[in-house]
């Protein structure tokens, strides 16, 4: 548990999330595919739940009280790959290899090749269920560990995501928290032309879940809420993170063809220069 | 081995539940809203806490499994096979089996012979979709004691395994079963032709080869409970030793048992073959007898392609 006043911890929290940010650009770049847009709105929740929230293991990633964290969002493999490398779950050096033919690190997080992945993800929807089934597992063997998933917000577009919150709730899991990488743009457009999700966080509350609100990319405000959703046991939470997409770069910012377009090898350097 | 007596198999699978549950704490059970059905129901009065019913929610259903499996358990997950294969497809395909994860998707009411809730409810087609998935293992128990048999081999088994059920009781093949299920069971021999038959369809293949035995052809009757991974050794020695073979399923010809035999013939060994099964048409509202009738998988109909698959020998 942090106090509102432990710069020391959002700094370092910070300068993670600004080498996440260039592994994300240059590992997409380098493979010439892959999600930087939405990789880039979800990475400082990423680096919150690793280098301080959960309690893992990188040299034991199988640990069997480890916290679990469910990427939901797939397609944001690259923020959750750089945030693995550097908590030191394998080198630096391999993110460059992304979505390569003889890479461990395929284009979408696969438990089988990768560690520290807990569970494959990449098809829309299906995380939330899964990390219900981790819940419940880790209760019924009297666990103390807690799990996380992180989801898209065009996701919840997905029925099933509202089938896995009705379960969670009807189970009371307090060990599971959620969030809502609310960046506000999807492959075709904005949410709300495309399918509107809103109000969004009434959704969560009629399904019988605690909702906080929180900005995406203020480490301080997410750690917050993270620490406020451990103590709410006989529910779960969602914490709906507001977010931009390709936040950090200014062409790239709110930009839907980021979704899954990485940068030229110029566009990098100019992003590169911004970041530093 | 006499086809008197008729139980279920989802009885069998419920017993066995049970049994497996107070063996080994370690195994879980989920349902999506048909426990009573399924006979998931006898483990849930058991073991409550060991129980999880999802609602009406196939694709919630089959992401829990995946998820109990991840945190340790052996699942079980049951449903009807229609919306267990059909709707949780991508659920399992995604996550079970492309994690490898210790569930057993044993579903129920499979087939024609769901009867009279008609097309809605009877999948023809969950042998094929399974079957297409990388690792899974595809099994159909005939009766009730192989599919205790099978449920316990599956317990033991790590890794994904998806199994047919039916709704009907089916006729009781095997008094007691102390066959390796790691094998097909040769219920006869013959050298004219081989009959490899799975599920409700072996009893009705028994009573083709008593008739084919009446008009002087001898067949070979092979109980292929387990599609895959297909014991392709013993359809190999049956093409060599009898030079045609049939294949009877309450199934789609396309992507089940004939579709597998067919595959290992074609690369190995072709002989002459036909195929009984559902020929590209849905099914319909009837009795289970009816059906059987109308969709050409009668012990008539097996004698039929027999004579046929016999007859285009060289």
């Amino acid at each position: 548990m942090v106090g509102m006043g432990d710069k020391e911890l959002i700094k370092s929290l910070e300068s993670k999330a600004r080498k996440v940010r260039k592994h994300i650009l240059e590992m997409t770049t380098e493979a010439c595919s892959g999600h930087p847009g939405g990789s880039m709105s979800a990475l400082e929740v990423i680096v919150a739940l690793y280098f301080y929230k959960m309690r893992h293991r990188p040299e034991e990633p199988d640990w069997p009280d480890r916290d679990r964290f469910v990427l939901c969002k797939g397609h944001a493999a690259p923020a959750l790959y750089s945030v693995l490398a550097e908590a030191g779950y394998f080198h630096v050096e391999e993110l460059n290899r992304f979505r390569h033919i003889d890479s461990f690190l395929e284009g979408h997080p696969c438990r089988r090749s990768v560690p520290g992945v807990d569970v494959s993800t990449g098809s829309l929807g299906q995380g939330l269920s899964i990390a219900v089934g981790i819940a419940l597992a880790g209760r019924l063997d009297g666990k103390e560990y807690r799990v996380y998933a992180v989801l898209g917000d065009g996701e919840t577009q997905e029925g099933q995501v509202w089938e896995a919150a009705m379960a969670a709730s009807h189970y009371r899991l307090g060990n599971l928290c959620a969030v809502v990488d609310r960046n506000s743009l999807q492959i075709d457009g904005g949410t709300e032309e495309v399918m509107a999700i809103e109000p969004l966080a009434e959704k969560w509350s009629s399904f019988g879940w605690n909702v906080l609100t929180v900005d995406g990319h203020n480490l301080e405000e997410i750690i917050r809420a993270f620490d406020e959703a451990e103590m709410l046991r006989d529910s779960p939470t969602v914490i709906i993170a507001n977010t931009t997409k390709g936040k950090g770069v200014s062409f790239m910012e709110n930009v839907c063809e980021y979704h899954g377009r990485p940068l030229t090898r110029e566009q990098l350097c100019e992003a590169l220069k911004e970041l530093t | 081995m006499k086809c008197e007596a008729r139980r279920h198999t989802r009885d069998a699978y419920g017993t066995t539940l049970v049994e497996l549950g107070r063996e080994d704490p370690n195994i879980v059970v989920a349902d999506s809203d048909l426990s009573s059905s399924t006979q998931t129901v006898l483990f849930a009065r058991e073991f409550p806490n060991r129980f999880f019913n999802v609602g009406v929610a196939e694709q919630n259903l089959m992401g829990v499994a995946a998820g109990l499996a991840l945190g340790g358990k052996t699942v079980f997950a049951s449903c009807f096979a229609m919306f267990g294969a059909g709707r949780g497809w991508e659920q399992i395909r995604n996550t079970i089996a492309y994690d490898n994860l210790n569930v057993k998707i044993v579903l129920t009411h499979a087939g024609l012979t769901v009867g009279k809730d008609g097309s809605s409810h009877q999948i023809i087609e969950d042998i094929a979709l399974m079957r297409v998935i990388p690792g899974m293992k595809v099994q159909v128990p005939a009766d009730y004691n192989e599919t205790r048999a099978l449920i316990r081999a599956a317990a033991k088994y790590r890794g994904p395994v998806y199994m047919r059920l039916t709704r009907e009781k089916s006729p009781v093949i095997f008094e007691e079963y102390g066959y390796d299920t790691e094998k097909p069971v040769q219920l006869r021999d013959g050298r004219d032709l081989t009959i490899f038959a799975c599920g409700y369809m072996l009893a009705e293949s028994m009573k083709a080869a008593d008739e084919l035995h009446r008009e002087g052809l001898e067949a070979r009757l092979i109980d292929m409970h387990t599609i895959k991974p297909l014991h392709s050794e013993s359809v190999v020695k049956a093409a060599k030793e009898t030079g045609a073979i049939v294949t009877v399923e309450e199934h789609s010809i396309f992507g089940g048992l004939g579709s597998a035999v067919a595959e290992v013939l074609v690369e190995e060994y072709p002989v002459p073959m036909r195929r009984i099964g559902i020929r590209d048409r849905f099914g319909k509202s009837g009795s289970a007898e009816d059906l059987l009738v109308r969709y050409n998988l009668t012990p008539k109909d097996i004698v039929k392609a027999a004579k046929e698959a016999v007859a285009a020998k060289r």
